[in-house]
C-alpha cells in the first residue's frame, strides 16, 4: 500500500508539473470560451443581411402571398419579361422563383421553379412548397365551391396533453433535455478517458524507452506499478477538470457580462425554447417540476460509479497498449478497437436513446460494458428498473477486474520487450507466458 | 561457507523456447561471482528471476538460506543492462523515490543519499535533471540508486560501459570496497579482463544451460593444458630442437622481449617442467620461462564454440 501510495504521488507530480499539462490546463478555457462566444457573436451577426428572392409570378396568384421576414425578402419583377426578369435576377438578387402560366392549377403545382446559382437550403425549399400548397389548395377550394372561410374555421389543432400514471402532467420536449442532460455525462466521461488513457499509455511508454522500467519492477510489483499510473494520471485528470470548470465559468461571466450578450443567462432558456416551440410560457412551471423530478441523486452517483468503472476498464487497455508498443507511432494499430465503442456508446447515445429510451438497442448497450458507461447515464435521466442498472454496474466491475488482470499480463510482458513492434498474435501469447 | 544465493533447477521456458533449462548454482557470501555468457545465453532471464522481476516455471531460488519472497528485493541491488531514469525529473528527487521503493524510510534514504553524493563529489547534481547530466553523470547516480539501500546481494550488468576509464576506476573501487565490507556480488558482463581482475568465482551459461562453475582459480587448474612458453638463447638450435622433440610437442610462439631469442611453446605432456628446464640448460641460456595459465577469455571461446 505504501509502494502503490508513493507511485500515485510521483505519476501525478511528475504530471502536474508537466509543462504541456500547465499550459494546457490554463489555456483551454480561455480557447473554449473564446470560441463560444465568437460563434455566438457571429451567430448574432449572422442575420442582419436577409436573402433577396426575386419573384416572377405569370400566373398573378402569389401577388401577396409571399411575405418578407428578416431571414428572406421577396421582390415581384413580374412585370418584366421572363428573360429580364433571370437577368436581373441572377446579377442583382440571389435567386429566381419562376411561376409559369398555365391552365390549371393542378399543373402548377408541379410547374414552379426556382433558379439559383447556390442550392437553397432545405428550410427555404420547405417553406416555398408550404406556400404554394396552401396558396393553391385554397385557390382549388374555391374552384370546386368550398367556403374557404369556413374550411379555416373547421380546421383542429391537436394539442396532446402527456402525463404520467401518477397523475403528474409533463411537457414535451423533455427528453431532449434529459437527453442532453444525460448526454453532457456520457460525454465527460468518454473525452475523460480518451485524455487521460492517453495519458497513462504515453507515461507507460516513456518508462519503457527511458528504460528505467526494469530499475522500477525490480523493486515494485508491474501490477502496482500499473495502478499507480493510472489512479495518478487520473487524479492529475480530476484536477485539470476542476481548474477547466472554475476558470471556465469564471472566464464565461466575464466575457459575457463585458461582451453584454447575457448568454449565460439566456442560453438555457434558449435551449428549451427550441426544443419547444408553442406554449412554452404557459408551460414553466411544469418544466421546473419535471426538472425538480430527475433522478439526481441517481444520476451523480451513477455518474461516478460509470466514471470509475469506465475510466479504470479503460485506462488498463491504454496501460497495456504502451506496454506493447515502444512509441507512440506504433499504438494507433491497437487503438482503433479501443476508441470504436467509445465512439459508438456517444452515437448510440444521442440517436437511439432519444428515439426509445427503453428500446433494444439502447437497453443492451447500456448493459455492454465497453459502452454501458456512457449509454447508461444517457438513459437514466428517462428512469431506468433498478435491476438493469444493478447488472449493467456488476458487469462493468466484472469486466474492468478481467481487463486489469489481461492488461496486467501484457503490461508485465510487454515492458520488458524492447526494439519491436508486437503483433496481435504475439500478444496473446504473452497472455501464457 | 554460507551461500547468499542458491538458484535450485531452474526452468524458464518463453513459449517454445526454452531460456533457462534446469540452471543451478550456489554463491558464497562475499563472494564476486562472474556471471558469463555469449548475448542470448539466458544471463539477463536468469537476473531477472533473482530479482522476482519473472518467476521461473520450476525450480527455486534461496536467498540467505531463506526462500525468495517478495520483501527480499529490499536486500537486492540491481543495475540492468538497460540503464534509464526518469529524464525530466530531479536528482535528488528521483533517487529518493527509488530509495523509497526499496523499503527505506525518508529520512535513512537522505542520510544514505547524502554519504554517496559526498563520497562521489556529486553534491552539485541535487536539483538537477536527469536530461541536463552527461551520460557518465547519469550512470553515477545509476550506481548510486543501486546501492543505496545498502543490499546484501548486488547485480550489476555490464556495470562499467558508459564510463569513461577514470570513472570506471572509481566505480571499480567503490564496488572492491563495498565487497570487503561483506556485499556479495554478481558481475554479469563480456569484459573478461575486469572479471579476470575481480571475480573469485564464475559460472559460464550458453544456450540457456550452465557449463561450467566454480572457484576462478579451480576452473583455471581445469583448463590448463601443461604448456610453457619458452625463450632460449642457444648456440646449437638443431640440437635443442631435436632434443626437446623427442619428449615434448613444441611450437613457434611469440611474446614481447627484449633479446633476440628463439620464442616456442612446449607442451609437457606426462613430463615435469624440471625435465623441460634441464634440456634447456643444457642447450644455452634461458630468458624466459612461463606456465601458459588460460584466460577467462580463452575458457570463453574454447567452451562456447566446442558446444
Amino acid at each position: 500500500m505504501k509502494t502503490l501510495s508513493l507511485i500515485i504521488k510521483r505519476e501525478f507530480i511528475a504530471k502536474v508539473r508537466n509543462k504541456s499539462f500547465i499550459v494546457m490546463t490554463f489555456l483551454s478555457p480561455l480557447l473554449f470560451v473564446g470560441i463560444a462566444v465568437f460563434v455566438g457573436f457571429l451567430a448574432s451577426m449572422d442575420k442582419d443581411e436577409a436573402t433577396q428572392i426575386a419573384i416572377h409570378d405569370e400566373a398573378g396568384l402569389f401577388k401577396n402571398e409571399f411575405k418578407n421576414d428578416k431571414n428572406t425578402h421577396y421582390i415581384d419583377i413580374s412585370f418584366m419579361t421572363f428573360e429580364t426578369a433571370k437577368d436581373t435576377a441572377s446579377n442583382n438578387y440571389d435567386g429566381l422563383l419562376y411561376i409559369p402560366k398555365v391552365d390549371s392549377i393542378q399543373q402548377l403545382a408541379s410547374k414552379v421553379e426556382y433558379i439559383s446559382e447556390d442550392s437553397p437550403s432545405i428550410d427555404f425549399i420547405t417553406d416555398v412548397e408550404h406556400i404554394v400548397d396552401s396558396t393553391l389548395t385554397s385557390d382549388k377550394l374555391k374552384i370546386l365551391g368550398f367556403d374557404a372561410k369556413k374550411i379555416e374555421e373547421a380546421t383542429v389543432n391537436s394539442d396532446l396533453k402527456l402525463s404520467k400514471f401518477s397523475g403528474e402532467e409533463t411537457v414535451r420536449g423533455i427528453n431532449e433535455i434529459k437527453l442532453i442532460i444525460g448526454g453532457v455525462f456520457g460525454y465527460l466521461i468518454m473525452m475523460f478517458i480518451v485524455i487521460y488513457g492517453n495519458f497513462v499509455m504515453r507515461s507507460v511508454i516513456e518508462e519503457k524507452t527511458n528504460r528505467i522500467i526494469e530499475i522500477i519492477i525490480s523493486s515494485v510489483k508491474p501490477f502496482q506499478l500499473m495502478m499507480g499510473k493510472i489512479i495518478g494520471n487520473s487524479l492529475a485528470g480530476i484536477l485539470q477538470f476542476a481548474i477547466w470548470a472554475i476558470v471556465g465559468g469564471i472566464l464565461f461571466f466575464i466575457f459575457s457580462y463585458f461582451l453584454g450578450m447575457q448568454m449565460g443567462a439566456s442560453s438555457p432558456t434558449d435551449m428549451v425554447a427550441n426544443a419547444e416551440t408553442t406554449g412554452f410560457a404557459a408551460n414553466i412551471p411544469l418544466y421546473i417540476n419535471e426538472l425538480k423530478s430527475l433522478p439526481i441523486a441517481t444520476l451523480l452517483i451513477s455518474f461516478i460509479i460509470y466514471f470509475i468503472g469506465g475510466y479504470f476498464l479503460y485506462s488498463s487497455f491504454y496501460a497495456a497498449i504502451g506496454a506493447a508498443v515502444d512509441s507512440e507511432t506504433d499504438s494507433q494499430q491497437f487503438l482503433l478497437p479501443i476508441i470504436l465503442p467509445l465512439v459508438l456508446g456517444v452515437y448510440i447515445g444521442f440517436f437511439t436513446v432519444l428515439n426509445d429510451p427503453h428500446g433494444t438497442i439502447a437497453t443492451v448497450f447500456s448493459i455492454f460494458p465497453l459502452t454501458s458507461p456512457i449509454v447508461m447515464l444517457m438513459r437514466i435521466p428517462f428512469g431506468v428498473p433498478l435491476w438493469q442498472l444493478i447488472l449493467s454496474i456488476v458487469i462493468l466491475f466484472a469486466t474492468f477486474l478481467f481487463v486489469v488482470w489481461f492488461a496486467a499480463k501484457i503490461y508485465r510482458v510487454g515492458i520488458l520487450m524492447y526494439g519491436k513492434k508486437p503483433t496481435w498474435k504475439e500478444l496473446y501469447k504473452w497472455l501464457k507466458y | 561457507m554460507n551461500s547468499i544465493l542458491e538458484v535450485k533447477n531452474v526452468v524458464k521456458q518463453f513459449g517454445d523456447y526454452k531460456a533457462l533449462n534446469d540452471v543451478s548454482f550456489t554463491i558464497p557470501e562475499g563472494s564476486i561471482y562472474g556471471l558469463l555468457g555469449p548475448n542470448g545465453a539466458g544471463k539477463t532471464t536468469l537476473i531477472r528471476i533473482i530479482n522476482q522481476i519473472t518467476m521461473p516455471d520450476s525450480g527455486e531460488v534461496f536467498l540467505d538460506g531463506k526462500k525468495l519472497s517478495p520483501s527480499d528485493i529490499q536486500h537486492i541491488g540491481y543495475m540492468p543492462e538497460e540503464r534509464g531514469l526518469y529524464k525530466t525529473m530531479k536528482v535528488g528527487e528521483q533517487c529518493l523515490y527509488l530509495a523509497q521503493l526499496k523499503g527505506l524510510s525518508k529520512e535513512d534514504a537522505k542520510k544514505q543519499l547524502k554519504y554517496w553524493f559526498e563520497k562521489l563529489e556529486i553534491e552539485g547534481w541535487w536539483n538537477k535533471k536527469i536530461q541536463e547530466l552527461s551520460k557518465g553523470m547519469a550512470q553515477k547516480i545509476q550506481f548510486v540508486v543501486t546501492v543505496l539501500h545498502k543490499p546484501k546481494l548486488l547485480i550489476l550488468d555490464e556495470p562499467f560501459s558508459g564510463f569513461d576509464p577514470v570513472n570506471a576506476n572509481l566505480i571499480k573501487d567503490e564496488i572492491i570496497e563495498l565487497n570487503k565490507q561483506g556485499t556479495s556480488i554478481i558481475f554479469s558482463t563480456h569484459r573478461m579482463e575486469s572479471v579476470e581482475e575481480m571475480c573469485d568465482y564464475i559460472a559460464l551459461i550458453h544456450k540457456s544451460n550452465k557449463l561450467i562453475e566454480g572457484k576462478l582459480v579451480d576452473v583455471k587448474k581445469e583448463y590448463r593444458t601443461n604448456t610453457f612458453e619458452v625463450g632460449i638463447i642457444s648456440p646449437n638450435v638443431e640440437g635443442l630442437m631435436y632434443d626437446l622433440t623427442q619428449k615434448f610437442k613444441v611450437g613457434q610462439t611469440n611474446f614481447k622481449s627484449l633479446n633476440d631469442d628463439i620464442k616456442l611453446d612446449v607442451q609437457l605432456g606426462e613430463h615435469h617442467s624440471n625435465d623441460l628446464l634441464s634440456i634447456l640448460t643444457k642447450n644455452g641460456q634461458v630468458t624466459h620461462f612461463l606456465e601458459k595459465i588460460p584466460s577467462v577469455n580463452d575458457i570463453f571461446i574454447q567452451t562456447v564454440s566446442n558446444k
